[in-house]
């Protein structure tokens, strides 16, 4: 038995056994069965990734049972290791590891926690079969698996309608991407004859230049394939026209959000397009659609991302944003950086929204971010963990400039990197976009963390807190002091505060151990994955070792990306520091600022605040026009079209016989048995005596 | 001659229905019950000792002739995988209808019973009367299914399903005594290697096209499906859907496509266009149904549709999607009606907005109902992505603007059906008498859970499925390729050349 077979199916026997437990047992064995799986799981990913990166060789694909054969699609459930799976199996269990363990303290009130555990170890599962996929089906299978774990877990708090509402959402838009990717397999299966990658990856170059029908027309066969399957990338990792599901996917308990909707899942479309890279490369148009598209989508979601109150939603926005680096990167031919930035901003990207559920955790499920304010002395470990976060997404760190070592923390190597190659591989209009967005990502980023952390606390204009205060007064643990300030409160008008600090009475508490774990680990992932990783990743000679041969490694580029001129290499650190006095100047400075401005460019705010107006819409073009043409084709087309020249038509024609429809009663059911059964004898009459 | 296996699988429930009549209600219960259980005790020695890469025909079994009409059964490996999906479904039928039937069950479970020997007849039946009669014959037992223990409006449902199967019943009558003039055999493996006239061909495709076509359902004239599941009892449904739709596709693959193929080429595009219109047609009505059992029956048009895309695809993949299609749908769509029965028989409505918030108070129905409702969307790891994906990626070889077209499918399956999920389990337990309701028995757990474990199998390792099935593909596939049309998406050879950067695809 391989280890990589013990890495991807405990999760599952974990699951199974969570899932399955007795209600008796409690809690805590489904919550031990199912970290404890992935603990070890962990532990066994750890030493393949170290592996390659001692430069080891590749380890075998390992095949577990045959799954479909027709013909010459002959498909087995396989596990691939590769240098490739090898990142995204740390990643993957790692950062499930830790949320398993930090969802012992964020979902300990929770009555159905064992069910959410099965649900969290089954998301793992399809995610690594995702990763270790050998053949196209079965990274289908696993890309449709981590579908319905994201789809449970998301409306896992099933009795909210905006739960059930974002589940069905995140379910059916994913399903517009998959539709892109099963055609993507079909092409690709018809042009290859086979589904398995790494053969599929060896023709790929031969078949450039070579056309293909599709839907009436012939187009470079290349780039149809490639472009089909962008569309299921697009799908998973929210991209621009297909992202309207990820922000919506915050109602789910925010360690799914960590670890769905920022860490894995979601980058599932990054890694695809890796992993195909060389199919990639035999279309230079499908790579600029898909350098386009993550531009696009990088400065869409970051603007988004700056006028948001939710501070989940911010982190949401800022995802689709960094996704969109990942894509753009790779759309520049530098699947290296992109797989770097995937694998640093799963640690930072999950420690922010880890950090943000401790800080809703320690504001009583408050998620929105103008009613915080100043809680870095109440909760430092978590100001702490964020403010690692935040310096790791802002990519602050000395560029190798002047002789100075290049040390930063994670994003700064990755997301500099990724700037820094859209200028090497010629695209200075993508650079430039890179940029912005930087400076733009820098100010959403400090804008949370001064809402949040600096200020004075503006806790009592919330509800949540109201109540809490209200609830602590009402259990009598500080009936006498506190009890009667809040009532206080209650009685006068709202935004007077008995206490007169903000604060309603309200203390915050830091969270307890299992949440603060998770933080202080990916803190450190935060602080130093960068540095560790990036030579291994992009450096043209060691990354070229490193990947040997699982992605396409362009090393020119790689050493074009290093020898961009200086003013390059500082845009990015200067765009940062911009955004960075800006979110300074109108949060700290004069916080009167952002609502003046919002006042002046009404139109624009309100253009960023509903999100471009993609849902809206949506839902006038896509949404309401189904339920319209289905209405449509049942009453009109069954009932009035088809029933009343067909079967309704005939019966009145038989009825005019007996006068009245009406008459249509139980005798008459055998006299059609009746007909029935002499047309049969008359049948079978004439069969025997001839 | 040996054991004949397949004679005293319909032996056994006609003699039991006999005997049904002249017991108690509960004497009649465990009759049937056992009667079904022997002849799925039978099937899995059928398909145990099926020679898989044997000769096409096994267990075949003459009786000899009177007249041009003979007693011969025999089965391929196409009718020994819906031969086993009859009798694996009989018993958990005579299950569900345990205590849901009171009045006339003596009869109720002779009709069953009758109905299995019927089915099992067609799919085993060797000569083209004998398959005739077995196939109309089928169509009377649940005729009086829905007429007699059917909902308030069961006359009309009987009523439109009878006159829907008489008018194509008679075509294909008068169309297979053509055939027997002309070939001057009713035996169905000569006729199979039959020619017939290409000009003769068109006629006779049309007259079975019409028979199949209504018992398929395909667009238009599916809209009896509707309203005999609405009107059916839970097992009647389960029936209806998992076998006796079987039977449309059964037809065109033993005798519409093998048989007169120049003329199946001729019509492709009939089938792939009615096909495509079923699929977006029947699943956008289903998105706005508010009647559960019609929500399911609108989505059996739209699975059945990419059973007949597949077969029309005329390639291996095609085929064999179709059959786990129809083996997929048979178990995955019984299982939806049994879990609609489940919660018809606490609340008795059918209406959705009368449930909701089931996942409180009903757990482990939330989660059999859950796992069904994923096969139905198509999940990987279940049996309906095997049969949708093989046969949807037959057709791409033949049409990609088709195949797009059925593959939004897969959009608007997940819609309706979460949709339906979603206003029936989730959301908040809101009303009294559905919070007053109980969650599974052991006999509905035991009803469910069996199909749940195939439709994982199915879905997990088609190959047993798809191994017995795979000469017969060939045989078929190679019967059709004198006639089957070029597809519109082949590649030409590359250069090796990568065109410069920015090149228009357009080209």
């Amino acid at each position: 038995m391989h280890s990589i077979t013990f890495i991807v199916f405990l999760p599952l026997v974990a699951a199974i056994v969570a899932g399955f437990s007795n209600k008796s047992f409690g809690a805590a064995f489904p919550k031990a069965v199912t970290t404890g799986a992935l603990f070890l799981a962990c532990a066994l990913s750890w030493p393949v990734f170290i592996h390659y990166l001692s430069g080891g060789d590749t380890l075998p694909v390992v095949t577990v049972l045959k799954f479909i054969q027709s013909g010459t699609m002959s498909v087995d459930w396989a596990l691939r290791q590769d240098s490739l799976t090898a990142v995204m199996l740390v990643v993957v269990t790692s950062v499930s590891a830790l949320v398993h363990l930090y969802s012992w303290g964020y979902m300990s009130d929770d009555p159905d926690q064992p069910r959410f555990f099965a649900y969290l170890s089954l998301f793992t599962f399809a995610m690594l079969m995702l990763v270790t996929a050998d053949n196209l089906v079965q990274m289908f299978f696993g890309w449709e698996g981590v579908g319905l774990a994201s789809y449970l877990l998301i409306g896992f708090w099933f009795k909210k309608p905006t739960a059930n509402a974002a589940a069905i959402k995140a379910f059916v838009v994913n399903r517009v991407g998959d539709l892109g990717f099963m055609l993507g397999i079909f092409g690709t299966y018809l042009v290859f004859n086979t589904v398995s990658i790494p053969e599929i990856l060896h023709a790929a170059p031969g078949m450039a230049g070579s056309t293909i029908g599709f839907l009436g027309y012939r187009f470079d066969t290349m780039t149809v394939l490639c472009l089909l399957l962008f569309v299921g990338a697009c799908g998973k990792s929210a991209q621009l026209g297909l992202h309207t599901w990820l922000p919506d996917a915050m109602e789910g308990p925010t360690p799914v959000s960590a670890l769905i909707h920022a860490a894995t899942m979601v980058t599932a479309g990054v890694f695809m397009v890796c992993r195909l890279s060389p199919m990639f490369e035999a279309s230079p148009f499908a790579l600029s659609v898909v350098m386009t598209v993550g531009a696009a989508t990088c400065f869409f979601a970051a603007t988004c991302g700056l006028v948001q109150t939710d501070i989940k939603r911010v982190i949401a926005y800022s995802t689709c944003s960094q996704l969109g680096y990942m894509f753009f990167a790779a759309g520049c031919g530098a699947y290296g950086a992109a797989m770097f930035h995937l694998f640093t901003h799963a640690f930072f990207k999950a420690l922010l929204f880890l950090g943000a559920g401790s800080v809703i955790h320690a504001m009583h499920h408050e998620q929105d971010m103008r009613y915080y304010g100043g809680l870095r002395k109440s909760i430092p470990v978590t100001f702490w963990a964020m403010m690692a976060g935040t310096l790791a997404i802002t990519g602050v760190g000395i560029p190798g400039i002047l002789g100075l070592p290049q040390v930063g923390f994670a994003g700064f190597h990755s997301k500099d990197a990724i700037i820094e190659v859209a200028f090497a591989s010629g695209q200075t209009g993508t650079w430039l976009v890179g940029v912005i967005v930087a400076l733009l990502t820098s100010f959403y980023s400090w804008r949370l963390m001064f809402l949040t952390f600096w200020g004075r606390p503006r806790w009592e204009q919330s509800e949540h807190i109201q109540h809490a205060v209200h609830d602590a007064h009402g259990h009598g643990d500080h009936a006498d002091d506190h009890g009667h300030a809040a009532h206080a409160h209650d009685d006068h008008a709202h935004g007077h505060d008995a206490h007169g600090d903000g604060t309603a009475g309200y203390h915050p508490h830091e969270s307890p151990l299992p949440i603060l774990i998770p933080l202080i680990v990916l803190s450190v992932g935060a602080v130093f994955a960068g540095w560790a990783f990036h030579s291994y990743f992009i450096e043209p000679t060691s990354g070229e070792t490193y990947w040997h041969g699982a992605i396409a490694f362009r090393e020119h580029l790689m050493h074009a990306m290093h020898e961009v001129p200086v003013w390059v290499k500082l845009s990015a650190s200067i765009a940062m520091l911009l955004g960075l006095f800006s979110a300074w100047y109108a949060y700290i400075r004069n916080p009167a600022l952002p609502a003046a401005v919002a006042e002046q460019f009404s139109v624009i705010y309100d253009f960023l605040l509903h999100k471009w107006y993609f849902d809206e819409l949506y839902d006038k073009i896509f949404v309401k026009p189904a339920f319209a043409l289905g209405r449509l084709f049942w009453h009109r087309g069954d009932e009035q079209t088809i029933d009343r020249f067909g079967p309704n038509g005939s019966a009145w024609l038989v009825s005019l016989g007996s006068r009245a429809a009406g008459k249509l009663q139980t005798g008459y059911l055998y006299t059609y048995a009746f007909v029935m059964l002499i047309g049969l004898t008359a049948a079978m009459t004439w069969a025997i005596t001839r | 001659m040996s054991f004949p296996i397949l004679s005293v699988m319909l032996a056994i429930p006609a003699l039991a229905a006999i005997g049904c009549l002249f017991l108690s209600p509960s004497g009649a219960r465990w009759l049937a019950l056992v009667a079904t259980l022997a002849d799925f005790v039978l099937g899995v020695a059928l398909w145990a000792s099926f020679d898989i890469g044997g000769p096409q025909w096994q267990f075949v079994e003459n009786a000899g002739s009177i007249g041009v009409f003979s007693w011969k059964l025999g089965i391929d490996g196409f009718a020994l995988m819906l031969i086993m999906l009859s009798v694996f479904l009989m018993p958990i039928c005579i299950g569900a209808s345990w205590v849901a039937i009171e009045k006339r069950v003596q009869e109720y479970m002779a009709a069953f019973l009758v109905t299995e020997v019927l089915m099992i007849g067609t799919f085993a039946a060797q000569d083209l009367l004998l398959f005739y009669i077995f196939f109309e014959a089928g169509l009377i037992p649940m005729y009086l299914i829905i007429g007699i223990w059917g909902g308030a409006n069961r006359i009309y449902a009987s009523y439109k399903f009878f006159l829907y199967t008489l008018l194509g019943s008679l075509l294909m009558l008068v169309a297979m005594l053509w055939m027997i003039q002309y070939a001057g055999t009713t035996d169905i493996p000569t006729l199979l290697q039959t020619d017939f006239p290409v000009h003769a061909q068109t006629w006779l495709w049309l007259a079975f096209f019409a028979s199949f076509a209504v018992k398929m359902p395909m667009w238009p004239v599916h809209t009896w499906l509707p309203d005999a599941h609405v009107q059916a009892p839970t097992a009647g449904s389960v029936i209806l859907a998992g076998v006796l739709l079987k039977l449309g596709g059964y037809g065109f693959l033993r005798f519409l496509v093998p048989m007169f193929p120049e003329a199946s080429a001729q019509f492709t595009w009939l089938i792939l266009g009615l096909s495509a219109v079923a699929v977006i047609y029947a699943s956008l009505v289903a998105l706005v149904q508010s009647d559960m059992k019609k929500l399911i029956a609108y989505s059996s048009v739209a699975h059945m549709a990419i059973v007949t895309i597949g077969l029309f695809a005329f390639n291996r993949l095609g085929i064999e999607g179709a059959m786990i299609v129809m083996l997929s749908h048979g178990l995955v769509s019984g299982a939806l009606f049994l879990c609609v029965g489940v919660i018809y028989d606490r609340l008795h409505t059918r209406e959705i907005d009368r449930y909701g918030g089931l996942a409180i108070n009903m757990p482990r129905y939330a989660l059999l109902f859950l796992f069904f409702t994923m096969a139905s969307i198509g999940l990987p790891g279940t049996s309906g992505f095997v049969g949708e994906f093989l046969s949807l990626g037959g057709t791409y070889q033949v049409s990609t603007t088709i195949t797009l077209l059925c593959t939004t499918g897969i959009i608007l399956g997940a819609a309706y059906m979460l949709y339906l999920y979603r206003r029936v389990v989730f959301g908040d337990l809101t009303k009294d008498d559905v919070r007053a309701m109980p969650d599974l028995s052991l006999r509905e757990i035991a009803l469910l859970a069996p199909i749940a474990a195939v439709v994982l199998w199915m879905g997990v390792y088609p190959e047993s499925f798809l191994a017995p099935m795979r000469s017969d593909v060939g045989t078929l596939v190679a019967r059709v390729a004198r006639a089957k049309p070029a597809g519109d998406s082949l590649p030409k050879a590359g250069t090796g050349i990568v065109p410069a950067a920015h090149a228009e695809a357009h080209k």
